[in-house]
């Protein structure tokens, strides 16, 4: 009995990832899924700037690398010229809920065809660890070293939610890479949102917890735990818009 | 051949139809409105894709989205949206993905005014974003070369994978004139095989400007430097009664219109003087002024600026001939009068 293997468009390509970070397992679940839905051969992917910059390498499908934050105004352009395509962007949460807010916000608003990976790991990767607009309350950063004060640096920002409340928006989940169980769930979430653009209903956003044990300064396993310590109790898990006559798939 | 009176804006629209442009994304700055309200009815009904934006940023990356998949597309702004939207070219440029982007010009700085410009030559042909990078930049005088030139920017940016600029003002965008329509036949353009759309039974492609190895990124640079080099071919001018002339002014765009106007006064009264008028501000026509500084005695450059294009005629004439300089600002042009009074200015030097 065959119980696991590696996703057929999963190139050979070791991910450039630090050791233990989850970016490795929303990369394999986006993979996973396309193999499963059978939808590599027309998939355009979108790069975001941040540390899946090189998502082209281990998945092997079209990308095009877009600039800081504009993933999805790129997605959209691909999206509108090949309305056939399945087309996908990968973004870390400083491209999405910083320097990209306004991009994402109104492909969401005009309802874009297209299918979002908003991999949030409360802290900028790439860059070594500065605060994002998803650090929570009192996460120390290079940028807020005394932990970030919502009096200094404001609160953090549920991007999911607040796209769940647009028109245009079909289907808007958070889940988290952190335990089997939630991998399981999280791996039902992007299938949907690959469904929804299948089916031509709209917007769809997965937002995936996510770890960076390197710039957080702990262990891999730890950084797991602090997920459920730090994260959920800000970013709650579940699926904030569904389209209607489709099944709820994350359970809470 | 079908001759039309139409605005200059619309010339341009349907330049790019029949060039088999069928997707516009924008965001609205005076004075280029009209063009993308001409476009919104027309795209559709050519069965094509009219989006407006949320920002110039975000137009000019569906611009890099919609291109990537090997159509052709086209964005317009003015020099403020311009300025958003330099990230996005530069991302193009590096990438080397064609597509047409319209400057009606306005003048600057900060949020200056909406009268016609030409203060942004300088952000239009020395690349204007970060890297090293260069964009085609053609500059039309009439409602006819709107029509022509955008077929060509299309052309050109195919030709060479590279981002091309169409650098307008608001008067000629106004303009009303007759223009030579081409007959509309389907144009059969072959998608490219560098075009993202899947990977459809082939191996998966990339379009990026990422290249982190410095050998590679030098590579990627050298590669960019040798297009550039080969598009100095593209070079495109007009001369009108230079043959002889001794004083050679130097003007693009709707200021050419009037500067020619008073060349032509200059002449009834005796004075010996012509324009060259570049077409293609970038590849500029370094070459045509350096044959005329072998005989010309001095050069007056008049721009709509407070002195950008003059320094590339400063470089090209090179020091044989001195080369002066008459701008105005904020929408003003100057009258034959004044334009006469320093021709007169300059011969006398
Ligand atoms: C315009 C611009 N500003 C800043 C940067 C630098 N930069 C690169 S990645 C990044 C943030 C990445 O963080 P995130 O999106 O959270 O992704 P992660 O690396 O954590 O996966 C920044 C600020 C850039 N590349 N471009
Ligand atoms: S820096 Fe953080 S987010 Fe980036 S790969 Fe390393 S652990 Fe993952």
């Amino acid at each position: 009995m065959k119980i696991a293997s590696r996703p057929k468009c999963l190139t050979k390509e070791h991910f450039s990832y630090c050791p233990g970070c989850t970016h490795g397992i929303g990369t394999r679940l986006v993979a996973e899924a396309l193999d499963e839905l059978g939808l590599i051969e027309e998939t355009v992917g979108v790069l975001s700037v941040g540390c899946s910059v090189m998502l082209y390498k281990f998945i092997d499908c079209d990308f095009i690398q877009a600039p800081h934050g504009r993933a999805s105004a790129v997605a959209v352009g691909v999206k509108r010229a090949l309305p056939e395509a399945t087309v996908f962007a990968y973004q870390g949460d400083g491209d999405l809920a910083a320097i990209g807010t306004a991009e994402i916000v109104h492909a969401a608003a005009r309802g874009d065809k297209i299918t979002i990976f908003f991999l949030n790991n409360a802290i900028y990767g790439m860059t070594g660890g500065q605060m994002a607009p998803t650090t929570v309350e009192g996460q120390a950063t290079t940028t807020t070293p005394e932990g970030r004060d919502p009096a200094l640096q404001g609160y953090p920002i549920r991007m999911t939610e607040m796209l769940s409340t647009l028109d245009g928006v079909a289907y808007a989940a958070r889940v988290a890479l952190n335990s089997p169980r939630n991998v399981r769930q999280a791996k039902r979430a992007v299938r949907r949102a690959f469904e929804v653009q299948q089916e031509g209903l709209g917007f769809a956003i997965v937002e995936m917890l996510s770890t960076c044990p390197t710039n957080w300064g702990v262990k891999p396993t730890a950084a797991l735990e602090l997920i459920d310590k730090q994260m959920l109790p800000t970013y709650p898990l579940g699926e904030f818009k569904v389209p209607e006559g489709m099944k709820k798939v994350v359970t809470c | 051949m079908e001759k039309v009176l139409m605005k200059g804006n619309e010339a341009l629209a349907e330049g790019a139809l029949a060039a088999g442009c069928r997707y516009f994304f924008g965001y609205p700055i005076t004075p280029q409105n009209e063009l993308p309200a001409y476009l919104a009815k027309r795209l559709p009904q050519a069965g094509g894709v009219f989006l407006q934006a949320e920002s110039e940023i975000g137009a000019i990356n569906m611009v890099l989205g919609a291109a990537s998949t090997g159509q052709r597309v086209l964005t317009s702004s003015s020099g403020p949206g311009i300025s958003l939207k330099q990230e996005g070219i530069s991302y193009i440029a590096g990438s080397e993905v064609p597509c047409v982007i319209v400057n009606i010009m306005r003048g600057g700085p900060g949020l200056g005014g909406v009268q016609p410009s030409q203060a942004d030559y300088f952000q239009a042909t020395r690349g204007g974003g970060h890297g090293d990078y260069r964009t085609l930049v053609l500059a039309p005088a009439s409602v006819q070369e709107l029509y022509d030139l955008t077929a060509l920017a299309f052309d050109l940016a195919d030709k060479y994978r590279n981002p091309t600029m169409i650098l307008g003002d608001g008067v000629l965008g106004q303009m009303m004139e007759p223009v030579v329509l081409k007959p509309s036949e389907e144009i059969e353009r072959p998608i490219p095989g560098w075009a993202v759309r899947g990977k459809r039974g082939g191996k998966a492609k990339l379009i990026t400007s990422l290249y982190l190895e410095p050998e590679a990124l030098e590579e990627h640079n050298l590669k960019l430097a040798r297009k550039y080099e080969k598009m100095q071919q593209e070079v495109r001018w007009e001369e009108y009664l230079t043959e002889d002339a001794e004083l050679v002014l130097v003007a693009y765009g709707t200021m050419a219109r009037v500067v020619k106007g008073a060349v032509r006064r200059a002449r009834e009264k005796g004075l010996k003087v012509g324009l060259l008028r570049p077409i293609t501000l970038y590849p500029f026509p370094s070459e045509a002024l350096g044959k005329l500084a072998e005989r010309a005695r001095g050069f007056l450059c008049v721009e709509m600026s407070m002195g950008q294009m003059v320094d590339d005629v400063k470089l090209a004439v090179c020091g044989r001939a001195p080369v002066s300089f008459y701008g105005r600002a904020g929408g003003i042009f100057p009258t034959t009068a004044q334009l006469l009074a320093q021709m007169e200015k300059a011969m006398k030097h």
